[in-house]
């Protein structure tokens, strides 16, 4: 190597060293050791010497451990937040782009949940969802719907109702990811739609939908990756209950951990929980051709 | 119908369902104004009939340590913003203007890791703090946010902007990188950095989960912490935890107004997701 580009790489390495170093430290290293605390079962209080590596037992008691066998297929149910966004979102973005006045305003009317706390948002929504006193069910009672769902009091609507906050939550977030989107659509098509008498419909279907594809496309994985990181919210609101029918993986990951304090099993968690979003990703990578028009 | 006449049906459409998207915000503000009686009067009185701003808001402010998990929230968010903005725009300089070795291997490794939800390396992140003496610290706390993939990636997008003439002929006249990027760079890219300063401020001041989990101080709490603990075992007040939540969100909404074409710009180039 030439004396230049000696110094051209160490100057590379020294203007990404910081991030480099931090992200090896604080996410790389914890990765192999949570692979390592997989494998045993160890709990922080009992010092470092108290680790026993138990192979893929934790694995095995895992797949009959019936709470976290509920919290993975909440995760799952809860993918379903991803497309209810994209589809609301994306005619929000169609109908403010071009029909109204004021399109900033409903910009940032629609972002506002964005950019406020999580905890403030549950906290409001502990007290509209309220099973006996909340504006929600005092409304639905005031129709004449005599026995409204307990909403985050009931096993059975308690996920659906936190399905809802996070839809209300990330809407802002994708209409402005698909009103950057229409942007790049261009608009001789719409007239040359218009000349063959193609209706509004038809050209939303026809046009629109197709050509924002990859929009939807880096929506629909980031999304995904987004679902399973959701805890924040699960923690005020209902702290994984009634009965775990709110508990997802991360949740009982961090019940596991930071309550149980049984750290070797909590990190199997991890594992799986990595295993999974890996997987995610990586298939819709591959089923990307089906759908994505580049 | 007319175009402009069907354009007003439409305004007047989505300005209904604004309201009802933004009822939450409505509730949260009129509620912090009410005496805790009146917070689940139905229908709701949106105009309180006993006002009892004053008194919830000093409740907060004054009879509370509010005040303190405030500054603890602004010490937290401003360092970990000017850290994250200093460590990533140098990152995002390094992956587009200098040709090292590895350059493109090391980049997508670093998207790679954008992959791993944060929960699943909290166990080893705690341990790894308790044994270096980081738990419940605020430095703790800032090192755990600053070193963002995603931020050197938005960066990266605005980088990739800047012409390499630019660089190339000040090379030329012998510039080294150190100081193309501090004099050349980085005013280029003022916007951009604007931009993932105020997302990082917005993300960081509403982190509830770090917080949570790696601080035990109640000295140390942040404000969503704080917002907390208004419920106590006797039930929870609902009036003085809004007014903290409006207290909270006032400062965001300030931001996000005056840097609203920067926030929306940025998000849309480098669909940022906190």
């Amino acid at each position: 190597m030439s004396r230049r580009n000696l110094t051209e790489t160490l100057t590379g390495y020294l203007f990404i060293a910081p991030i480099l170093l931090g992200l090896t430290v604080l996410t790389l290293v914890p990765i192999l050791v949570s692979f390592f605390f997989s494998l045993t079962d160890w709990s922080l209080v009992q010092g470092f010497k108290g680790i026993h590596v138990t192979g893929f037992k934790n694995f095995s008691l895992l797949f009959r451990d019936h709470v976290f066998l509920k919290s993975m297929a909440n995760n799952f149910i809860f993918i379903l937040v991803v497309p209810a966004t994209m589809a609301v979102s994306i005619v929000l973005a169609v109908i403010i782009n071009k029909h109204v006045y004021f399109k900033s305003l409903f910009k940032v009317v629609y972002f506002m949940p964005y950019i406020s706390s999580i905890v403030a948002v549950a906290i409001v929504c502990q007290v509209l969802f309220h099973p006996e006193y909340g504006p929600v069910n005092e409304t639905l009672h005031a129709l004449g719907v005599a026995n409204p769902p307990k909403w985050l009091a009931d096993q059975n609507y308690a996920l659906l109702t936190v399905m809802m906050i996070s839809v209300w939550a990330g809407l802002g977030y994708n209409l402005i990811i698909y009103m950057a989107g229409l942007q790049n659509i261009p608009r001789d098509l719409y007239e040359a739609a218009e000349i063959d008498g193609a209706s509004p419909m038809k050209q939303f279907f026809r046009i629109t939908l197709p050509l924002l594809s990859p929009t939807s496309f880096f929506l629909t994985v980031t999304g995904v990756i987004g679902s399973f990181k959701v805890f924040d919210i699960i923690v005020v609101l209902t702290g994984g209950g009634p009965s775990f029918s709110t508990s997802v993986m991360v949740y009982y990951l961090y019940d596991q951990a930071f309550v149980n304090l049984k750290t070797g099993y909590a990190s199997s968690v991890s594992v799986v929980l990595l295993f999974c979003v890996l997987a995610i990703t990586l298939a819709q990578f591959y089923g990307q051709k089906k759908w994505v028009n580049y | 119908m007319s175009i402009g006449l069907r354009k007003t049906a439409f305004t007047a459409v989505m300005l209904t369902a604004g309201f009802f998207f933004l009822f939450p915000f409505f509730w949260m503000i009129s509620a912090s104004l009410k005496t805790e009686t009146e917070v689940f009067d139905f229908p709701i009185r949106w105009i309180p009939e006993h006002w009892n701003a004053v008194k919830n808001y000093s409740a907060v402010w004054i009879g509370s340590p509010f005040g303190l998990y405030y500054w603890n929230s602004i010490k937290v968010a401003v360092c970990t913003m000017a850290m994250s903005v200093a460590f990533s725009s140098m990152a995002a300089y390094g992956f587009t203007k200098v040709r090292f070795k590895g350059r493109d291997a090391i980049f997508l490794l670093l998207l790679g890791m954008y992959m791993i939800p944060q929960q699943a390396i909290l166990v080893p992140q705690f341990i790894l703090y308790r044994w270096i003496g980081l738990y419940d610290t605020h430095i703790g706390l800032i090192l755990l946010n600053c070193f963002s993939v995603l931020g050197t990636f938005l960066l990266r997008q605005f980088f990739l902007s800047v012409n390499d003439e630019f660089i190339e002929s000040a090379r030329m006249d012998g510039a080294g990188h150190v100081r193309i990027f501090l004099s050349i760079m980085l005013p280029l890219v003022k916007p951009a950095l604007a931009t993932y300063a105020i997302l990082r401020f917005i993300w960081t001041w509403n982190d509830y989960q770090n917080p949570l989990i790696f601080l035990s101080n109640d000295k140390l709490f942040t404000l969503q912490l704080g917002i907390q603990s208004f419920g106590n075992e006797n039930g929870q007040y609902y009036s003085l935890m809004m007014a903290a939540a409006v207290s909270a969100i006032v400062p965001l909404f300030i931001v996000f107004i005056a840097g609203q074409k920067q926030v929306i710009e940025g998000i849309s180039a480098g669909g940022v997701k906190g």
